[in-house]
């Protein structure tokens, strides 16, 4: 029973784990099939994992925290809409741009209204739900249905954004913006409107994976807490070919890395800390290399389009 | 029969240019109506004006009698007007049925209903016997179904009065054959179309009417059976122009380029971009390369001119293998090349003239010793070259990207020709050019033809290779179909072996 008991724990603190990078990943996935190349959910993130903070503070629920995480993402999206769809400035400078922004703004703002002391403000934080019934059975109810209700809806979300996505009108709208622009332009499609859109609603998720990171896994902000997640992200999305599905397996699979290297520190192997807290970004790098040249991207990603 | 529409006084102007004026078009319901004209004669502006992407300066658009004012394509649409756009507006990697269900407003239903529409497109594919696997990917269509494809998404969408602007552009000649028929099939449902062309043969085949635009004026409209294919070069051009090249007869050359076995693979997939091509040019011959675009052509030339390195095979010219050699070390031993895109790889548009007849032999003493390059000299070539080949430009300092098409590619072909060359790569020496121009692009090849000089030319349009090659060899998919001299062969044997038949199997077939 007691290995079996382990097992259980690791998938559950696993799914946890997941949860905030497949949020960010499905976020970024509403974004690139519109044809956006957006890099930073790092700093969309960061963000919104203080502006959750900060709402859960004020306001003492940590619903209006994550409410507040969501327009932080949202914020962070019409920026980058403006930006790259009406400005058509380079998606790529931008998004480094905005993940500076995200660091250095939840960063100072943080010091601003929380102070540079060591003590923690006392927030309202995520609670476990546990499903009646189903988390009563054994090894699989506390594996899978004892969680915080974040981790439910960022499960959820799987299979509707991929409803959305491909058998919707608007979803085959989206992605043909995605996969040429002109082309949805002679349909009568308003390409300008759908970037945008997908801009701001796909941000909103990424931002509810940076709330959840904060007053979920966490009750507190601290300055780069996000620590490379929206990349991760990212490489989810590639890795999982741009499917829904495809990003739960890679947020799963890169957050496994993080469990083994959680039991090694534990069983007091003679590796150094370092190395093995290291584990599930290597584990990113390689799914990268292996799998990133057969990931079939929307076509127009990262290109601009001009009407007319 | 009634008018279906009516185009009244159309002009349209863009900043300097007046590229409608006064248009008056009128055209009945279920005839084929064509729309002759020049590049740059105002056709495409006529029609951006019709299906709503533009907005006239002045004059009304009458749809059965009723007037009309479009601000979007989907106006237009909505109003039965769909138009077949000369680049295909499809994404390849979605299926034909999500193709047509881009955009497609069934009155605010969220889920996509793909079983009715697949009915209903099925039912428009049977009754015009259209052949279109609906689950197909479009990436793995051929071009001609591909248009089929977007002649069904138009038809689906409610589609009364078809544009087809230049709809034979791409097309083998027998797919050319299966377009009309559909064409035909659809007037006699009662659809109209509009046939956008600049090809005099194809209008006097499938229209009905057709109204002649030069200049962005209206010339006149005529009954085509009125009209024979010179009449319409007259009204087009606006000159008495001469459609035949004089070629004398020659006695056959040396060989001066011997290609052996000559293989290329993709490096990625190693698919096979050219297998096993073989053929020679000879001195004072025109080898013409027909095919449909996309079969190989590029990667041949690109061998041929040091571009890309051939994975096995021989390019043998004066009796050393050039498959290895540097672009610069081909060139400078009597080979010119002008190059398929003129504004991509044969000019740079934002430099003068004088720069540009430089790149090729900037490094040559005459120009220029050691980092210094000899100005004056090179103007000097320039202005030389300027008159000798009638540019017309307003100095040799103008930028490239300020002449005319027709006047970029004869700057391409002054620099070519002038550096004296044995053999010259020629590829699509004429594509988008008016023609006065493509007149004085075939004068000049022919000429120096019967200098002497070897020709490879590469062109799309069966009737440029048939009227100035000696020999032609037909490419497909990267293989040599066959190679024929064009009095013997017929264009239809010729379309075989653009779709893929080897000139052996279609004339074993002949004889049975």
């Amino acid at each position: 029973m007691g290995v079996l008991n382990s097992i259980s724990s690791y998938i559950a603190t696993d799914i946890r784990m997941a949860a905030p990078i497949l949020l960010a990943g499905l976020g970024l996935l509403l974004v690139n099939w519109s044809g956006l190349l957006y890099i930073g959910a790092e700093g969309t993130m960061l963000i919104s994992a203080f502006a959750a903070v900060a709402g859960s503070f004020y306001l003492g629920s940590v619903w209006a925290g994550l409410l507040f995480g969501m327009i932080a993402g949202a914020l962070f999206g019409l920026i980058f809409a403006f930006l790259t769809v009406t400005l058509r400035a380079n998606q790529t400078v931008v998004g480094v741009a905005l993940n500076v922004l995200g660091a250095s703004l939840s960063a100072t703002l943080n010091r601003v209204i929380f102070g540079v002391e060591t003590t923690i403000a006392k927030i309202d934080t995520f609670e476990t739900m546990a499903i009646p019934g189903l988390s009563k059975i054994p090894v699989i109810g506390p594996a899978f249905f004892n969680h915080m209700p974040i981790v439910y809806l960022a499960f959820l979300m799987v299979p509707l954004i991929s409803f959305f996505l491909f058998r919707t009108q608007q979803g085959l709208n989206l992605r043909s913006v995605g996969e040429n622009p002109r082309v949805s332009d002679t349909l009568g499609i308003n390409v300008y409107r759908t970037r945008y859109t997908a801009s701001i609603l796909g941000n909103m998720i990424i931002g509810i994976g940076g709330a959840f990171l904060s007053t979920g896994l966490l009750n507190f902000f601290t300055e780069d807490m996000v620590s490379g997640r929206g990349y991760i992200a990212l490489a989810a999305v590639i890795f999982g070919k741009y499917k829904p599905a495809g990003v739960m397996l890679a947020a799963m699979i890169f957050m496994a890395g993080n469990v083994v290297s959680n039991i090694l520190q534990v069983s007091g192997a003679a590796i150094p800390y370092t190395f093995l807290t290291m584990i599930p970004y290597v584990l990113t790098i390689v799914a990268l290399v292996v799998f990133a040249s057969r990931a079939v991207a929307p076509n127009a990603l990262g290109k601009p389009y001009k009407r007319g | 029969m009634s008018k279906i529409l009516e185009m009244i006084n159309i002009t349209k102007c863009f900043p300097g240019v007046m590229a409608n004026d006064n248009v008056t078009l009128a055209v009945e319901a279920g005839e084929v109506h064509s729309l002759l004209g020049e590049n740059g004669a105002g056709k495409s502006t006529l029609m951006n004006v019709l299906c709503g992407l533009y907005r006239p300066t002045f004059g009304s658009i009458r749809l059965d009698g009723e007037e009309v004012k479009f601000s979007s394509a989907r106006d237009a649409m909505a109003r039965g007007i769909g138009m077949v756009h000369q680049h295909f507006m499809l994404i390849p990697t979605m299926t034909v049925l999500d193709n047509c269900l881009i955009g497609a407003k069934d009155a605010g239903k969220f889920v996509l209903d793909r079983k009715t529409t697949a009915e209903k497109l099925t039912e428009l594919i049977e009754k015009y016997d259209m052949k279109v696997d609906l689950n197909a990917k479009v990436g793995s269509l051929s071009v001609g179904q591909r248009q089929r494809v977007e002649i069904i998404k138009v038809l689906y969408r409610g589609a009364r009065i078809l544009i087809l602007d230049e709809p034979t552009a791409v097309l083998t000649p027998q797919e050319t054959l299966e377009l009309f028929e559909m064409i035909r099939s659809l007037t006699e449902h009662n659809f109209t179309v509009l046939f956008i062309s600049h090809k005099l043969n194809e209008v006097k085949e499938i229209s009905d009417k057709v109204t002649v635009l030069r200049q962005g004026c209206v010339t006149g409209t005529y009954k085509t059976d009125d009209c024979s294919v010179e009449d319409l070069a007259r009204l087009m051009v606006g000159r008495e122009i001469d459609l035949s090249v004089k070629r004398a007869e020659r006695e056959k050359g040396e060989i001066l380029l011997d290609v052996k076995n000559l293989s290329l693979k993709n490096a990625e997939d190693q698919k096979r971009l050219l297998e096993d091509i073989c053929f020679d040019v000879r001195e004072g011959e025109i080898l013409g390369v027909a095919g449909v675009d996309g079969n190989g052509q590029s990667e041949l030339v690109e061998c041929l001119t040091g571009m890309q390195v051939a994975s096995s095979g021989e390019i043998v010219y004066k009796g050393q293998n050039l498959r290895k050699m540097k672009t610069r070390e081909i060139m400078s031993n009597g080979i010119s090349h002008i190059p398929q895109d003129r504004q991509k790889t044969g000019l740079i548009m934002p430099m003068t003239l004088v720069e540009n007849f430089a790149l090729q032999d900037y490094y040559r003493e005459e120009f220029g010793k050691s980092v210094y390059l000899n100005w004056a000299a090179v103007t000097e070539h320039s202005k030389k070259l300027i008159k000798d080949f009638s540019i017309k430009t307003p100095s040799e300092l103008e930028l490239a990207q300020n002449l005319s098409g027709g006047n970029q590619q004869k700057v391409i072909i002054a620099r070519e020709i002038s550096r004296h060359p044995e053999l010259l790569i020629a590829m699509h020496p004429t594509r988008g050019l008016d023609v006065g121009a493509i007149e004085y692009i075939h004068q000049q090849l022919v000429e120096q033809r019967n200098k002497g000089i070897g020709i490879l030319l590469v062109s799309t349009e069966l009737e440029e290779i048939m009227k100035l090659s000696d020999r032609i060899i037909v490419m497909y998919e990267g293989k040599i179909m066959g190679t024929v001299k064009p009095s013997d062969i017929t264009i239809e044997e010729m379309g075989l072996m653009m779709g893929g038949q080897a000139l052996e199997s279609i004339r074993a077939k002949k004889a049975v």
